[in-house]
């Protein structure tokens, strides 16, 4: 019996391919762009625990020394010989940019082994001892600036290593950084007792149990994750349109084999088990879809984290077990939740029903009624929630009642507005074209629901992007105001440098800084001289009317904006600081940057930091000149490419870095706006069948196929651009949100929202596009129907 | 002649091979008359009735409204001599949903340009629906959709109504009175009128009939 | 390649690996050779000699309790380079390693460190002026030596681990004794080689810090300084050492050095006022007797040795026979009872198992 009934229901997929082509094509997609996603953040956060993980930072204690010095070997032996279990490492970035590690493997705690690391009895131990072998993550063992960095040293492989790290022995890490003598840090035996108390000048750092690039990519990845969701729930409306019409267009089979004595729960369940098949299908198809896309975006979002947060991601995808699993999940998930409704009229379908055709997802007038009361609730909701609550997750929160209430309203917004138009057309085939479009909006509207929040989302990252850019290259201009900016590698070389440059140039502006724990995070302290480049050009937010003076005297310190907000400091508030307390005398902005920073006058930080050596400069010279310049002093004083940094180099990199910060984001923005435009072309397809009773009466008082194709595929660019007018201020909508909210919950930073009337008129054409696209096929199967089609419609129940 | 068909043929493809509809149908309508078409299921009336109107071409022979041989005509051409000189009466109304009825009954006469609002009002007074113009199709009864699109047919004032067993899907009082209707609207607007049903009874009452069958006039 | 010395290069990863004939110059890869010419000059040889490639510094002592029980005690530092001679700061090629115990009749108390040369963290000092310090981390043998006296014969011991401690003084009791020939000690027919000498005479006091409390202790201790470069023959596969005090003052170092046939025994007589005879190879008998089963592995705990031209045939006995150095590279080390013609306590080093 099951046989045979599945055989019947199977049929119906055999008679429409193409319905069964899109309900796989929607879920597979809609699985795609979620797995690729979590493909892309499975990967990254496997990076950061890598880097989280290495020489067991997550599980070691540390003695570290206080800021502004630095340890030394003999600081090591002392503390061994009082019987301290500490091993030092050695930590620092070689002048290309490679993080380099320097371990003691005789001392090394066995928790902070590393994969590939030789152990006490490896006969690997003598050659890493004597710097002949050092280990390299194995994505990056090839690259350039590690063969360059290691030359005479065998680059070994090791998993475990995050990208572009070298670790090695101490002896070789000193060579590397060219800090010979120098210690980083020591890490603690966890199985030996301390002998005492932590001694003076150290302090004893817990291990960090949350890794700082997780905390800080958090929200990029929460991003990511939004859009995942998002593409995923756009792709479910295809879904629920496939799966609807199968339900609908087999309603008389269904009734049949009811009728013939097939239970109701047998007929379920077969149901069921064929949607989970289906599924499983379209899933497959989608975590391979997603694959290539992660594999496609990753370097983009590799290089986004390494500009951006300094945080290494190989640019190499693996397939992990976790994403693979949970897109199959979702796919399934979704599949289900998009048939639950018709396996729950077919479990309280009595035999004999009518099969007279139900409109599956017909709203009524009143169900839209109370549909657009729900999303007004919501977004009253919304609003409430904006005002009470704080924290990225409200940001979220507040984000997802935005596209949700908009997208409840939508129907009876698109509806009334058709009435609107339609009281005013005068045509007969004008009223008859409103009045029609009026009536598709029960059958499109979880397809228009769709392309709302595509084209919403569209708007409000794209205006996000766009006020982003505009302030950056604004704050860019301010912040490097300097033409050439110079790093000796030295203090020595320094005072060479500068002996040589100062006769030279119209300015030459020492830059000091020092690492310093600031509200509780890792931060910097930066001291400038007193000058017009500052005074004239530093992006200052708010700040007191004599700031540069206070600054320049020692009596006040500049704040950047994320430690403003972080430690809720204001203009006048006291600010704690090594070397004693200062009052706030100016707040600047600071984009790009995730950390909290100080600027002092230069004299103050000298007096704070008396160990920090000047071994940078920003030269002021006039800007044609640069080039040459920076041509002459490295020929003068041969110095590496890195040493000498000029304005506009600067500014390409940091607009690179932006670039590809969202690329990743226009590509699932494209990719989401795909998906809405099939959800539309599904409905529209599911629709015709529906429509032609509809069409053929018209078709038989004169109107031909043609015209009727024509004003067929106008309707829906009407109804698109309806949902495009409507998308427009939820988009805007959703940029404030972005900007004002999840960004200073997430960066520290505010940024001031811009208008960009163009894209908006991009935002009309996209949605017409993406209409045409999905109506086009529509229209033409209209066009190109034969009569006898058309009047079977008069001759048949339908 | 308001329609004249001759030596019309008529085959459709399907799954089972071809299927001869229509085997050299000839008849003639003259302006006024009326003429019942019956037969049995599949016997081609149908068919015979959408050549007629022009919704799709003939195999062989040729018919000739007012004059104008439908093979001249191109698809265009067929739309426009359908919106303006041939009324359709369906078993199933087909209406359009989401017009009213006052909007569904002066559609096609508004669609050739050839709107009355006189008469218009007129026939739907005639018809009994004034107080349900404002009324959507799902709002009327099966009666009452009939009424409104034997009122949207007449409404064009067009030469030649063609009707496919316009009562078919309506009971017997109802169906008798909706026909009596059509009947006199058809008189006095002086049009033509085709209708196919399947009964005898309401056949008498038109002028002529003739019976289809394997796709030939027996009588 | 075995035994104590190949233990450290194994650990370390050098090729230890004997070149052949010990050639009186410098070996193939720079390090110094010993040479039965070099005559032992003190207290210069108590400190490192980095131009060789292993070194220690090897105290065991065999101790009474207060509490009646019977403890073994080993304070060791091992120094092995990577490349002859020292040099400042990570670029050292000296490596150190110590290993402390405390064996009991029915525990083991095992403690290990490793370091870098070049830094501070381990070394040996005989100084001008400062006086001998042999330590590694936390760990220190400390000359506590009168103006005048050998830097050894008096000295503070200290070393932990992680569930054991102690601090021991040691007095000596009898002078240095040369071992091999004036300190030139043979190690195979080949003519592998080391300069060995120890100091057999400590008495000890001095406190144990074990899981039940402290314990104080009094005994006899015994010092071993070795160096070299090549110290084993290709097809010596381990190594069994015996140090022996007998209740009559007399002393035996005997050694086997296993390989595929005999093996080759050597060791010396020690009188009871220091003078010290060579033995010649083979006169020393070692036959195990039980076998243990000791960390996975087959290791004879009871030995009978006979050396007949001083009448000897005893039994030699672990108190412990799990006295298992469960260190980087493991080897046994524990002390034992002497039955049969002569009495007396000792210690007993097997590698190679």
């Amino acid at each position: 019996m099951i046989r045979t009934a599945l055989t019947a229901l199977l049929s119906h997929w055999r008679r429409h391919p193409m319905q069964l082509a899109m309900l796989l094509l929607g879920l597979a997609l809609a699985t795609a762009l979620w797995s690729g996603v979590q493909a892309i953040n499975a990967e990254a956060r496997a990076a950061y625990d890598r880097a989280a993980t290495i020489l067991g930072q997550d599980r070691l204690d540390r003695l570290e020394p206080a800021s502004g010095t630095s340890l030394t070997t003999a600081d090591f032996a002392a503390l061994r010989q009082a019987g301290w279990p500490v091993s030092p490492v050695l930590e620092g970035r070689t002048v290309t940019g490679l993080r380099v590690l320097g371990v003691e493997p005789l001392t090394l705690p066995r928790d902070a082994a590393t994969a590939g690391l030789p152990g006490l009895s490896s006969d690997r131990l003598t050659d890493f001892l004597r710097g002949r072998i050092a280990l390299v993550a194995a994505e990056t063992l090839a690259r350039p600036e590690v063969a360059a960095a290691l030359e005479g040293v065998a680059a070994t492989a090791a998993p475990d290593l995050p990208p572009m790290t070298i670790l090695a022995d101490i002896g070789l890490a000193e060579r590397l950084l060219d800090r010979p003598g120098e210690i980083s840090a020591f890490l603690i035996d966890p199985s030996r007792p301390l002998p005492g108390p932590v001694p003076i000048g150290l302090t004893l750092q817990a291990p960090a149990a949350d890794d700082g690039l997780a905390r800080l990519t958090g929200s990029f990845h929460l991003n990511l994750t939004a859009f995942g969701v998002l593409a995923f729930a756009v792709g479910l409306f295809i879904v629920h349109a496939a799966i609807g019409l199968a339900f609908e267009q087999r309603r008389g089979v269904m009734r049949t084999l009811r009728a013939l004595g097939v239970p109701a729960w047998t007929l379920a369940a077969l149901v069921m088990a064929e949607l989970l098949a289906l599924a499983l299908i379209a899933g497959l198809i989608g975590v391979g879809l997603g694959y290539a896309l992660a594999a496609a975006l990753l370097p983009d979002v590799a290089a986004t984290l390494g500009g951006l947060y300094g945080a290494a991601v190989p640019g190499t995808l693996e397939l992990r077990p976790g994403w693979t699993l949970a897109g199959l999940a979702m796919a399934a998930g979704g599949t289900l939740a998009a048939g639950a409704q018709g396996i729950w009229q077919l479990m309280r379908l009595p035999p004999l029903a009518s099969a007279a055709p139900q409109a599956w997802a017909a709203a009524t007038a009143t169900t839209r009624r109370w549909q657009a009361l729900a999303g007004l609730a919501l977004l009253l909701a919304t609003v409430l929630a904006l005002v009470a609550g704080t924290g990225l997750w409200t940001g979220f929160a507040v984000l997802a009642g935005l596209l949700l209430g908009a997208a409840l309203i939508l129907p009876a917004a698109l509806a009334a507005g058709l009435a609107a138009v339609a009281k005013r057309a005068k045509g007969v085939l004008a009223q008859w074209f409103w009045a029609d479009a009026r009536h598709q909006i029960p059958g499109l509207s979880l397809a228009l629901m769709a392309l709302l929040l595509a084209l919403a989302a569209n708007v409000g990252v794209g205006t996000m992007v766009a006020s982003f850019r505009a302030t950056f290259t604004g704050w860019l201009d301010q912040r490097l105001a300097s033409e050439l900016y110079l790093t000796a590698g030295s203090p020595a070389e320094a005072a060479a440098l500068r002996a040589w440059i100062t006769p030279r140039v119209d300015a030459v502006l020492p830059i000091v800084f020092a690492e310093v724990p600031l509200s509780g995070q890792p931060g910097e302290v930066f001291g400038v001289a007193d000058h017009a480049t500052y005074r004239d050009h530093w992006p200052l937010l708010s700040a007191l009317p004599d700031v540069w003076d206070l600054l320049a005297r020692g009596e006040a310190a500049l704040i950047n904006e994320q430690l403003a907000r972080r430690a809720g400091l204001d203009l006048g508030m006291i600010l704690d600081l090594p070397g004693g307390p200062l009052p706030v005398a100016g707040v600047y902005s600071d984009y790009g940057n995730p950390a909290p920073q100080v600027m002092l006058g230069f004299d103050t930080f000298t007096r704070r930091f008396p160990d920090v050596e000047v071994t940078r400069f920003a030269l002021r010279l006039p800007s044609a000149d640069a080039e040459s310049f920076a041509t002459r002093i490295r020929q003068e004083f041969a110095l590496p490419d890195t040493a000498l940094i000029d304005q506009a180099g600067i500014k390409a990199f940091s607009l690179k870095v932006f670039e590809r910060t969202f690329a990743v984001t226009g590509a699932l923005n494209v990719l989401t706006l795909g998906v809405a435009a099939t959800a539309i072309l599904t409905s529209l397809l599911t629709l015709a069948d529906r429509r032609l009773p509809q069409l053929a009466p018209v078709w038989a008082m004169g109107l031909t196929r043609r015209r009727l194709a024509l004003l067929d595929l106008a309707r829906t660019l009407v109804l698109a651009l309806g949902t495009a007018v409507l998308a427009l201020p939820l988009g805007l909508a959703l940029a404030w949100v972005l900007l004002a909210v999840v960004n200073v919950e997430a960066f520290g930073w505010r940024l001031p929202m811009k208008a960009f009337p163009g894209d908006w008129l991009k935002l009309a054409v996209t949605a017409l596009v993406a209409a045409l696209g999905a109506g086009l096929i529509p229209a033409l199967r209209l066009m190109r129907r034969q009569p006898a089609e058309l009047m079977r419609v008069f001759a048949n129940e339908r | 002649m308001v329609l004249t068909v001759e030596g019309v043929s008529k085959h459709y493809e399907t799954a089972d091979g071809q299927v001869q509809v229509l085997s050299g149908v000839s008849l003639t309508l003259a302006p006024g008359e009326s003429l019942a078409l019956t037969g049995e299921s599949g016997s081609g009336k149908s068919t015979l009735l959408h050549l007629s109107a022009g919704l799709d071409t003939a195999d062989a022979g040729q018919i000739v409204i007012g004059g104008t041989s439908l093979s001249r005509l191109d698809d265009a051409g067929r739309a426009a001599l359908r919106r303006v000189r041939i009324g359709l009466v369906f078993q199933h109304y087909n209406l359009i949903p989401s017009l009213n009825a006052g909007a569904n009954l002066a559609f096609q006469a508004r669609l050739a340009g050839r709107h009355d609002p006189d008469w218009a009002a007129y026939l739907a007074d005639a018809l009994g629906l004034a107080s349900l113009l404002h009324r959507y199709p799902e709002q009327l009864s099966g009666g009452q959709q009939q009424r409104v699109a034997i009122g949207r047919a007449l409404a064009v004032r067009p030469d030649l109504i063609l009707a496919d067993e316009p009562t078919g899907n309506l009971d017997e009082a109802t169906g008798d009175t909706v026909l009596a209707l059509m009947l006199s609207l058809v008189a006095e607007a002086k049009a033509a009128l085709l209708m196919v049903t399947h009964s005898e009874r309401l056949a008498a009452r038109l002028d002529r009939r003739l019976h289809l069958a394997g796709g030939r006039i027996l009588s | 390649m075995n035994g104590k010395a190949a233990l450290l290069c194994l650990l370390l990863g050098t090729p230890a690996l004997p070149q052949g004939f010990a050639d009186m110059g410098a070996s193939a890869d720079g390090f110094a050779l010993p040479n039965r010419e070099t005559v032992l000059a003190f207290p210069a040889d108590h400190a490192a000699h980095p131009e060789f490639r292993i070194e220690w510094w090897y105290l065991t002592a065999n101790l009474q309790g207060s509490d009646g029980v019977e403890y073994g005690l080993q304070w060791t530092l091992f120094r092995t380079a990577l490349a002859p001679g020292e040099s400042d700061g990570w670029r050292s090629m000296q490596l150190w390693m110590g290993h402390a115990a405390v064996t009991t009749p029915d525990a083991h108390f095992v403690g290990e460190r490793l370091a870098r040369g070049g830094i501070g963290q381990a070394g040996v000092n005989v100084g001008e002026g400062a006086p001998f310090r042999a330590w590694i981390d936390d760990w220190a043998m400390q000359s506590k030596a009168a103006p005048g006296a050998d830097v050894l014969s008096a000295m503070t011991l200290t070393a932990a681990g992680p569930d054991f401690g102690y601090e021991v003084q040691v007095q000596a009791a009898g002078p240095l004794v040369l071992q091999g020939d004036r300190g030139f000690s043979v190690k195979s027919e080949t003519g592998q080689a080391s300069h060995y000498y120890s100091q057999p005479f400590y008495d000890l006091t001095g406190r144990l810090d074990l899981p039940g409390g402290p314990v104080n202790v009094t005994g006899h201790a015994w010092l071993d300084r070795e160096w070299s470069s090549q110290p084993l023959a290709a097809d010596q596969t381990g190594w069994d050492w015996f140090s022996l005090s007998f209740d009559s003052g007399e002393k035996l170092m005997g050694f086997r050095l296993r390989d595929a046939d005999t093996g080759f025994t050597s060791g010396t007589w020690i009188g009871a006022d220091g003078t010290a005879t060579l033995l010649e190879p083979g006169a020393l008998q070692a036959d195990p007797l039980d076998l243990a089963r000791v960390a996975g592995r087959d290791v004879p705990v009871s030995w009978r040795l006979t050396l007949p031209e001083r009448g000897l045939d005893v039994t030699v006995g672990a108190l412990n026979p799990d006295a298992w150095m469960d260190t980087s590279i493991p080897y046994w080390e524990g002390p034992v009872r002497i039955t049969g013609s002569h009495d007396g306590r000792g210690y007993l080093e097997m590698t190679g198992y």
